[in-house]
């Protein structure tokens, strides 16, 4: 039941803002999200570290057709649902010091798509799944489009029709996986379990693989279905941003450990090394490009496209490192591009420009500011002691496992992240100051609230991994032994 | 039978309350007529399946469920008539007794046994709907609509009689269990291209009244001179009940002759879908852009009937139209309340709506989603019930060919969500449209149906 509070209760929240106005909803959004959070934190703690599913429910939703309404909870979903839960409401927070019109409807998608979220992390039904993972789309499409920069309509469409478009191939594949399981008079059945257990032979998984990668691969994304990413971060309102990368692009991830991995293995064997050749070339894409851009958001945007390159090569080395690796850095990475959108945003808002060169000098006025940019800058630089630190440091180890060569060039993305960070950093901050930020004020309390609890779960996850490893050891453990049996 | 009767004798109670010439008792007296037909249909749903005029007709659980979708829908469109059917307009009841006379029509045409009441079913919804696509008779576009519209549909009645009567010569029988046995056992295994032909003849005929491609070249024209609230009867009801009178009688008379028929109807409906896809995209008209996805949804349509798939396919069939029909009058519904303010119908038209009017903007929103087949609306389990039917007989290359399809119709689809979010009002068109709380709330009925159907599709994934 725990489970389907999770999922209901904010799109319930979201719906009753529709009563509120202004300042109210904020709040009112604000307190549901904090709410859910607490929920889902006393779901971890009364959780029990093993492999089964907890808080299952399962019950018929079209009865007809063998569709269950079948949600749970492993580790690695509780994983996800904690830092979804953990997220949504510091960005709440982090948009209090915008004054977006018609704020109900606003923070009612925000809420709407967390339920899309949490639901796409505890589906344990194919169809279910597919039904949250579309949900999830349509609040951000409208948070993008209708409350983004001037280039957003052209953007948010080519971002919809490419998620869209990506999705329908997965569909397809589950609908012939759904047959599948209906072939030697079994009743048809969506269940997850159930498409686990089917013996499907090389071919059969060589292009069904390809069918729901192309899915998940647009979502993360990895490259060449990559290219409405930088775009679609840029133009969206910074809630949005950060809901992206925060959140939405550990769906893809999610789905191809829980969804993809354990269905074809074989598929995933056989396509493997060109799916990391892509990953490889991803990070390295990401990072070059990322040296070259001027506007700071869009610096972070590319920094994510290599970052997520990585997380995917860890994926896909099939080795219990790298897949421990991606969830810690699926953590770290939410934590660390969270907040780094948001000192972008303040940045923007202070001086009221991105552009690297219209910025310097930013330390001499914003001691706290400085601090806290630098604490996050770092910890996706990945230096010892921050999250980024113990994810890349695993995810390297797990592709180098996979591949000499192949962690060699990946580990440049430690270099290279280092180079345009840095770079920024020192553009940004230091140097002397320019027109637009000489009478720059330092961070306010709101401010504070959001970049404090990230900052923590920054050195909590850097020094001790342990606490949120331990909750996904299991369940990594169960989808391995399925993927090498 | 209830349904029949009710309908035709209200129907001529409703053409003498006209005297009163107010909409004001016409509108509700129309109201409450369609609600009782609906009820009393209803109570049909556990009855034992009955037959009428020596088993021409029959009332069973498929007649009662297609009922049903064509008596809501209709109750459901008519808060939307006014100003086509204003106060005081010479011919105000004559258009109410027209729709639900036409409903006598669909309703044999969705219960028939008997080929002959086909084609009186079809005939009674048809000439309805020539009569109500002038009904703007001052509007040039209207009369071409209607002169249109009637030549061309009279004519394609005509092939479809003509269909009948080699049917009949080659099978010696209208009734459709008789036709099966004759297609089954032929008596005279020289008749068989006669069969053939006369099949294919009704097919076409069939095919002009449900807009299906190459058969569709009058529907654009058609329903855009056609007043908007009757369009949108056209496109729901009249296709519904095409579609149903279309599957029972592939399904009951020459389901034998499959082998045969199916590529013809695969063909049309891979041009159907084409057609209809590709042609939405380029208009600029919103009205158009409706007729042309009516258009390509007849296609998703014609998969349920290739795949012929028994139950499947008439739970598909049945709940795909429903979905659609909601989803249509939704969106006819709020494009006829801001055109008739606004006097226009391009995509222009739309823009800044969500600013001005939050509800209609919504509605629309969750009518072209539906349409548009994504999830969290009926519109998507609608293609997921037909797309299954049609993948549990093997036709995974039809299903993937009508999945890019549906990939181009976001495109157009998401156009009237794109102007009424994203872009700001024209400057003549910042004063919110007029909607009455009645209309109100027959919108945000029909949005929560389309979400209640996208939500729980269980509740009517398996009525028949």
């Amino acid at each position: 039941m725990l489970t389907v509070f999770l999922l209901l209760f904010p799109v319930a929240a979201a719906l009753l803002l529709h009563f509120a106005k202004g300042n109210a909803a904020r709040v009112m959004a604000l307190g549901a999200a904090l709410v859910e959070f607490a929920v889902a934190v006393y779901a971890a703690v009364i959780s029990q570290l093993t492999a089964q599913t907890q808080f299952e429910v399962n019950v018929p939703w079209i009865a007809s057709s063998g569709i269950n309404f079948h949600v749970g909870m492993d580790g690695l979903s509780l994983v996800l649902v904690l830092l979804t839960a953990f997220l949504v409401p510091l960005i709440i927070l982090a948009s209090f010091r915008h004054d977006y019109p018609n704020a109900s409807a606003f923070y009612a998608l925000i809420l709407f798509m967390q339920t899309g979220l949490i639901g796409v992390f505890v589906s344990l039904d194919a169809f279910l799944f597919y039904f949250f993972w579309e949900v999830a789309l349509i609040p951000i499409y409208f948070l993008a489009g209708v409350w983004g920069s001037e280039r957003r309509i052209a953007v948010t469409f080519k971002f919809f029709l490419y998620t869209i478009i990506g999705s329908l191939f997965m569909l397809a594949a589950f609908v012939y996986l759904y047959f599948q399981t209906g072939l030697h008079g079994a009743a048809r059945s969506s269940d997850l379990l159930a498409f686990y257990n089917l013996t499907l032979s090389s071919d059969q998984q060589s292009w069904v693989f390809w069918l729901i990668f192309i899915a998940f691969a647009v979502k993360m994304p990895i490259f060449p279905f990559h290219t409405w990413q930088p775009d679609t971060y840029t133009e969206s309102p910074t809630p949005a941003t950060m809901l992206l990368s925060g959140i939405m692009l550990k769906m893809g991830i999610y789905g191809t450990l829980r969804w993809l991995l354990p269905i074809v293995p074989k598929g995933v064997s056989h396509w493997g090394p060109l799916v990391m050749v892509l990953c490889i070339i991803g990070i390295i894409y990401g990072a070059i490009i990322a040296i070259r851009q001027r506007d700071v958001k869009r610096l972070i945007a590319y920094s994510s496209l290599s970052h997520v390159g990585l997380m995917a090569a860890g994926v896909f080395s099939l080795t219990m490192i790298g897949l421990q690796g991606t969830v810690i850095q699926m953590l770290a990475h939410g934590v660390n591009v969270v907040g780094m959108f948001f000192i972008a945003d303040i940045i923007q808002r202070r001086t009221g420009t991105r552009d690297i060169a219209e910025l310097g000098g930013l330390t001499k006025n914003t001691p706290a500011l400085s601090v806290t940019f630098l604490v996050l800058l770092l910890s996706t630089v990945a230096l010892p002691l921050t999250a980024g630190f113990v994810g890349e440091f695993l995810l390297l180890g797990g592709v180098y496992q996979y591949n000499h060569w192949m962690g060699a060039v990946a580990g440049l993305t430690i270099i290279l992240g280092a180079v345009y960070l840095l770079r920024m950093f020192q553009r940004v901050m230091l140097g002397p100051d320019t027109q637009f930020t000489a009478t720059i004020k330092d961070l306010t309390g709101s401010e504070l609230a959001v970049l404090v609890p990230l900052i923590v779960l920054v050195f909590w996850l850097g020094l001790f991994p342990g606490t949120f490893m331990r909750i996904s050891e299991p369940a990594i453990t169960q989808i391995m032994t399925i993927v090498t049996r | 039978m209830t349904s029949i009767i009710l309908l035709s004798v209200l129907g001529i109670i409703n053409l003498f309350l006209g005297f009163l010439r107010s909409n004001k008792i016409l509108l509700p007296a129309a109201m409450v007529i369609l609600a009782l037909v609906f009820g009393a249909n209803l109570l049909d749903w556990n009855a034992a399946p009955e037959s009428y005029f020596s088993g021409m007709l029959t009332i069973d659980r498929y007649s009662v469920a297609f009922t049903g979708i064509v008596t809501l829908t209709t109750l459901l469109l008519i808060p939307f008539s006014q100003k086509y059917v204003r106060d005081g307009q010479e011919n105000l009841a004559e258009y109410y007794s027209l729709l639900l006379f036409s409903l006598v029509g669909a309703i044999m045409m969705v219960s028939y046994d008997n080929l002959l009441m086909l084609f009186v079913g079809i005939e009674i919804l048809s000439v309805a709907m020539y009569v109500v696509a002038g009904s703007d008779k001052r509007n040039v576009r209207s009369n071409e609509a209607a002169l249109k519209y009637f030549l061309m549909g009279s004519f394609a009645t005509g092939i479809l009689l003509f269909g009948i009567a080699l049917v009949y010569g080659a099978t010696g029988a209208f009734s459709l269990i008789d036709i099966a046995g004759a297609v089954v056992q032929p008596a005279n295994a020289t008749f068989r291209p006669m069969l053939y032909i006369g099949m294919l003849l009704m097919f076409v005929g069939i095919s002009f009244k449900v807009s299906a491609a190459p058969f569709h070249y009058w529907t654009p024209d058609v329903y855009e001179g056609t007043p908007t609230f009757f369009t949108a009867f056209m496109s729901t009801v009249v296709k519904t009940a095409g579609f149903a009178a279309f599957f029972k009688l592939l399904m009951v008379a020459f389901q034998a002759a499959e082998s045969f028929w199916i590529p013809t109807i695969m063909a049309i409906t891979v041009l159907t879908l084409l057609i209809g896809n590709v042609g939405a995209v380029a208009q600029t008209s919103v009205k158009r852009m409706l007729a042309y996805s009516s258009i390509s949804h007849a296609g998703y349509l014609f998969i349920g009937l290739v795949a012929l798939n028994g139950k499947l396919s008439a739970n598909g069939i049945f709940f795909y139209s429903l979905a659609y029909s909601v989803a249509t009058v939704a969106s006819f519904g709020v494009l006829k309340l801001v055109a008739d303010q606004r006097q226009r119908e391009d995509y222009a038209v739309l823009n800044g709506l969500a600013k001005t009017n939050p509800l209609l903007a919504f509605v629309m929103t969750v009518a072209m989603l539906s349409l548009a087949g994504i999830p969290l609306t009926g519109g998507f389990f609608g293609k997921f019930f037909i797309f299954g039917a049609a993948m549990d007989k093997g036709y995974i290359g039809l299903v993937v060919f009508a999945v890019l399809m549906s990939m181009v119709s976001i495109y157009y689809y998401l156009r009237p969500v794109i102007a009424m979010y994203m872009r700001p009002a024209e400057e003549d068109m910042t004063e919110p449209v007029a909607v009455g709380p009645f209309q109100s709330a027959i919108l945000v009925l029909l949005a929560l149906l389309t979400i209640l159907l996208g939500v729980l599709p269980g509740l009517l994934s398996k009525v028949l």
